[in-house]
């Protein structure tokens, strides 16, 4: 152990920027950035599901509200939205006497709260894109076996939708992981937080964004490979079949 | 062709040496970081002013160049010196060696202490390792008091960062931060005296140790403008000595 870290200190010896506190600093902000995409997109996609259902129901009062939703959350930038979240709920009489304060006091949570509602948001549009897209013949074949109108939802229609959603879901995770950039707008040390905090400190621009830059890609090589893996496994009966 | 192209390369190469000389200002372009009450924002008005401002405008107009200030956030004020979105800094920056590493200072226009603000029902009447204990602490990202704070307390107290004092102090009146810690004039015109919440200095001043806290507030160029400096400072000493410099100063502190 201690060759490591004598190894270690020798590669750092002579660089200001790249010093163990910095290295420190960047690891934290590896570990904000992955929890806050992590948990935004599972929480997110928990809630794209039944949001993308009731989207697609032929009923005005259920797919309307959920349509003013998407449209609001698509509509705005996330800026903003986290913005309002963060800077805004400040302004609501008597919310630091509430139950709801250790979650808003904390920069995390609502950057959490933001990055979900937006990600949910562009996910129930995918996913509601999906089941729209469903071939007729799957749901009268449903019909025709005398299927409930839920049973064909949970047999049928959701399966063969998640796997159409597949490719423009991955595209979406990419998206978020890369939009997470702004949470240090809120003081988070994010991987982005950690860059600038560098930048500003010893003035230097290129080694810290450079770095980070090639953080978020490895992130992003890590996400790629893991759709296609997933697409692999789920779409194999799409590909051509060699006999 | 080729002959052509290394031709027009090399007088390229030729151009840009030579503008990369030192050459003379008629138009200095300063950059600012706002607001900083009082020594750069801005009046209901729109119009910028604050000490800063106003002593640069008369050090330009001593010196007989125009100048026009262009405004930046403060954790990007250095590199857009050096990548030359501006000639100068002028915003109540502090000289101290780290900095001068990367530009050339004036002499020093003003010394000024930074202090620890925080809510009067915060129950401490110093700032030390054990007071701070569990605190949340704000700062504005990349000052000299952020890494004073950065490297004596970030064990003991989680730290805020902020682009700007403003969003600082919204936090602060939020409730979001227990305690900031700024220049003393700032915290005390923007907090103590200024606000509608109930603010107060915890402990004393503090200007030691030198290492953090610097020789005052210079003016920062680029370190090839070393006349431009000279000039600044010819007429910073020029209107110490007529008065200007005092006059300015009781407009934004009082007398002394």
């Amino acid at each position: 152990m201690p060759d490591i870290s004598a190894w270690f200190n020798d590669l750092l010896s002579g660089n200001l920027i790249f010093t163990p506190t910095t290295l420190g600093y960047y690891w934290t902000g590896l570990v904000t950035t992955s929890q806050l995409v992590f948990l935004s997109l599972v929480i997110g996609l928990v809630m794209a599901v039944p949001l993308a259902i009731m989207r697609s129901s032929r009923r005005k009062w259920i797919s309307l509200p959920v349509y003013v939703y998407t449209y609001v959350f698509r509509g705005t930038p996330l800026l903003i939205q986290l913005y309002i979240i963060y800077y805004g709920v400040v302004f609501f009489d008597g919310i630091q006497e509430s139950f709801f304060w250790p979650i808003f006091r904390e920069a995390f949570y609502p950057a959490l709260i933001a990055f979900t509602l937006n990600t949910a948001a562009y996910t129930t549009e995918i996913f509601r894109g999906a089941i729209k897209a469903t071939s007729k013949g799957e749901i009268e074949a449903a019909r025709a076996y005398g299927m409930s109108q839920g049973l064909m939802m949970r047999r049928i229609i959701i399966p063969s939708a998640f796997r159409r959603a597949l490719p423009a879901y991955g595209n979406e995770v990419i998206f978020m992981l890369h939009a997470s950039a702004i949470a240090s707008v809120v003081t988070l040390m994010d991987l982005t937080g950690a860059a600038r905090y560098v930048y500003s400190r010893f003035y230097t621009p290129f080694e810290p964004f450079l770095f980070v830059a090639l953080i978020y890609l490895c992130l992003t090589f890590a996400i790629l490979f893991f759709f296609r893996f997933l697409e692999k496994k789920l779409l194999a009966h799409l590909k051509p079949q060699t006999p | 062709m080729k002959k052509l192209l290394s031709v027009s390369l090399i007088g390229l190469a030729v151009a840009a040496a030579s503008s990369a000389q030192a050459r003379d200002y008629d138009h200095v372009r300063i950059g600012v970081d706002v607001p900083y009450v009082p020594m750069e924002y801005r009046t209901p008005e729109g119009d910028l002013t604050g000490f800063d401002i106003d002593l640069g405008n008369a050090m330009c107009e001593e010196i007989g160049v125009t100048c026009e200030w262009i405004e930046q956030e403060w954790d990007g004020i250095i590199p857009g010196l050096l990548s030359r979105n501006y000639d100068a800094v002028m915003s109540s920056m502090t000289i101290n060696d780290e900095r001068r590493q990367q530009v050339l200072f004036s002499d020093p226009y003003i010394t000024m202490p930074s202090a620890w603000f925080a809510p009067s029902n915060l129950d401490i009447s110093e700032a030390n390792e054990e007071t701070l204990e569990g605190l949340t602490i704000g700062v504005q990202r990349g000052t000299l008091q952020d890494n004073y704070v950065t490297d004596n307390y970030s064990s003991v107290a989680d730290i805020s960062r902020y682009s700007t004092a403003d969003d600082m102090v919204l936090d602060l009146d939020a409730q979001r931060l227990d305690i900031v810690f700024l220049d003393f004039p700032i915290g005390q015109s923007t907090l103590v005296e200024n606000e509608d919440g109930d603010y107060t200095i915890v402990g004393e001043q503090i200007s030691e140790p030198k290492e953090y806290f610097g020789d005052g507030f210079g003016i920062a160029f680029r370190q090839r403008d070393e006349a431009l400096a000279e000039k600044f400072n010819e007429a910073l000493a020029t209107l110490k000595e007529d008065g200007t410099y005092d006059e300015i100063h009781a407009r934004y502190f009082g007398e002394e």
